[in-house]
């Protein structure tokens, strides 16, 4: 890491004791400017982070110890664990955790691997580089709110186009899918925008980690004579491994996190039901019901730290398992 | 196809080009298909097979989600606009001069506090939103835009990225030599770091606004139900009830989208290299 030096600080040497008073306001300037502003510089990030970011995480599992309700301010006083406890009883979290986990695995696999596909064709020399990875990001840049709704027109059961399209390939053409009347559908259709949104972007990042192979490997490849598919998978894929296990802890991270594109696929999204009986309802969605729709902060507290430790071990099982199957036996 | 050729040495097959295509219309289509509905009376929604080609009453459907009274819509789209506005300038600001201290600067402890802010990019701090909102709350910001802005004012990732391209731009010898001419931090700062790192900041700045834009769940706790929601926290207004409008709902939905299609257009290029820069870093 590359440092500078800095001057050589004056105040060492004794200046001339006639023009002392002038050297040593200099000086002493001086002196503040190289020892206490680069904590200045730094100091923005670090009080933002304290007020916003730690103390709210920290807090968090206070007010998860405590009868914490918007509206009843009165019942206040340690509850113990008595929020944590009844995460284990309760009906409506089994069956959010159980969501979150269907539609993150429909999302992240399909996600992934046809990320990586193409990934490899962008890797290819190609005509237009720029505008198919340009265009590779236009769901990126697209608010998920909108694009949910627009999923949501697509998804509709009798007018929808995904209906009219499986309806030409003949499924469905007696009765039309009610895409919001059980889970598998509905898992299918909030995974479906999850993959369309996040498909481009993962395929960027694997597109930058196999620019960076260097070419004799392929070079030296040549004498097991291996096919472009053979070659993904035997060369890119161990080689770019750090890049895949990151994008599968990012889409760890977010996938069981969920929450605009099953609040918004919910015909009325405010309620944050996910679903008449809950078929969709995610996590995060009930974190938000328990917090804000029935008011007890003290619970949805819990929840979240709850939600943050899952998160935590199934990153962590994912990135083992990710470093197994993308080549880590050798 | 020869073998033990580099991809990147290969030209790509007809295959590829056609399965990039279709990718490609696929990440189009919703669009496209949003500006239709967009367009379209609710008969020529309601229609299978489903029409394709935009129709007249963009300004029609448009002028009806502007005059609902209780949603905002005109509100929100300058309160998006001012919130990502400010949240850019301040991330740019903030982490350029976090990340020139952390890159060019010696000080007691800089190694470690660099560690503790790429640790900080692992942490996921949505889940404090509920101690979030009490804070707010004791603050009495729940429901201003302060709540959404002044959190976003300076990130991890911004400080991080700032100080890895400073790092590898900003030669060593020039700060060094302004140094004995007796420029202070701040002068090295705004006459040799900023010129350096403008790519970067262009970069950085698309990168928070579309994020900032399209920002919902902490919006939509803090402003929901006040008269200050952003565009996001107001098309999710418009797309609850028992009676959807979807023309009228996804002429919103469009208008708060093509501030992001206008940034795709401009600055893509620069777009998809900090996204692929990130990915080499990380």
């Amino acid at each position: 890491m590359a440092t500078t030096r800095a001057a050589p600080e004056p105040t060492t040497r004794r200046p001339p004791p006639t023009r002392s008073r002038r050297l040593t306001w200099r000086d002493r300037l001086h002196r503040f400017d190289v020892r206490y502003v680069p904590y200045l510089l730094i100091a923005p990030f670090f009080l933002l982070f304290f007020v916003f970011g730690l103390f709210p995480m920290v807090f968090n599992g206070v007010v998860a110890l405590r009868h914490w309700r918007l509206d009843d301010p009165e019942l206040t006083g340690w509850a113990g664990f008595e929020n944590f406890g009844r995460l284990f009883t309760d009906g409506d979290f089994g069956n959010a955790l159980y969501n979150t986990f269907g539609i993150f695995l429909l999302s992240t696999v399909p996600q992934l691997l046809l990320a990586l596909v193409i990934a490899s064709m962008l890797n290819r020399r190609l005509r237009g580089q720029t505008w198919w990875r340009v265009s590779a990001l236009l769901p990126y840049i697209t608010p998920i709110t909108a694009s949910t709704l627009v999923f949501n027109v697509f998804f509709s059961r009798d007018l929808g186009m995904a209906n009219w399209a499986l309806g030409l390939l003949g499924v469905g053409t007696e009765t039309p899918i009610d895409w919001r009347a059980d889970k598998l559908h509905s898992w299918i259709a909030i995974a479906t925008m999850v993959n369309w949104k996040w498909i481009g972007y993962n395929a960027l990042l694997y597109l930058a980690a196999m620019q960076s192979i260097p070419r004799d490997v392929y070079e030296a490849s040549a004498l097991d004579g291996a096919g472009p598919w053979r070659q993904l998978w035997r060369i890119t894929v161990p080689m770019i491994r750090p890049v895949v296990i990151f994008t599968v802890v990012l889409s760890t991270i977010g996938g069981l996190q969920l929450f605009t594109e099953p609040m918004l696929f919910d015909l009325n999204a405010q309620t944050a039901r996910g679903g008449a009986g809950g078929e969709w309802q995610t996590v995060a969605q009930l974190i938000y019901k328990v917090g804000w729709k029935d008011l007890n902060l003290g619970y949805a507290a819990a929840m979240s730290w709850a939600l943050f430790l899952i998160i935590l071990v199934v990153a962590a099982l994912n990135t083992m398992l990710t470093n197994r199957l993308s080549g880590g036996r050798r | 196809m020869l073998m033990g050729r580099a991809p990147q040495d290969t030209p790509a097959g007809i295959w590829a080009y056609l399965f990039l295509s279709v990718s490609a219309l696929f990440a189009a289509f919703p669009l496209y298909w949003m500006f239709v509905i967009a367009t379209s009376t609710d008969e020529a929604t309601a229609q299978l097979p489903p029409v394709v080609i935009p129709g007249d009453r963009f300004l029609v459907n448009l002028d009806e989600v502007f005059s609902l009274q209780d949603v905002y819509f005109a509100a929100s789209l300058v309160n998006s606009v001012i919130v990502a506005t400010v949240v850019t300038a301040s991330v740019l600001f903030f982490c350029s001069l976090a990340g020139f201290a952390f890159a060019k600067l010696r000080f007691r402890g800089s190694r470690a506090l660099l560690l503790f802010v790429i640790l900080t990019l692992t942490v996921p701090n949505q889940l404090g939103v509920v101690a979030l909102y009490i804070v707010m709350g004791k603050l009495g910001w729940n429901g201003t835009l302060l709540a959404v802005i002044v959190p976003g004012m300076v990130t991890a990732f911004g400080v991080f990225y700032m100080r890895q391209f400073i790092v590898n731009s900003v030669p060593d010898e020039l700060v060094e030599s302004a140094r004995v001419d007796g420029a202070t931090t701040m002068r090295v700062y705004w006459n040799i770091v900023l010129p350096a790192v403008r790519p970067a900041l262009a970069v950085l700045g698309l990168l928070t606004f579309v994020a900032t834009w399209n920002d919902f769940q902490w919006p939509l706790i803090t402003l929901n139900g006040t008269d200050y929601p952003t565009s996001m926290v107001a098309i999710s207004d418009l797309a609850s009830g028992n009676y959807v409008i979807y023309r009228r709902v996804l002429a919103g939905a469009f208008v708060a989208t093509v501030p992001l299609l206008i940034m795709l257009v401009i600055g893509g290029r620069q777009i998809v290299r900090g996204i692929m820069e990130g990915a080499v870093k990380s």
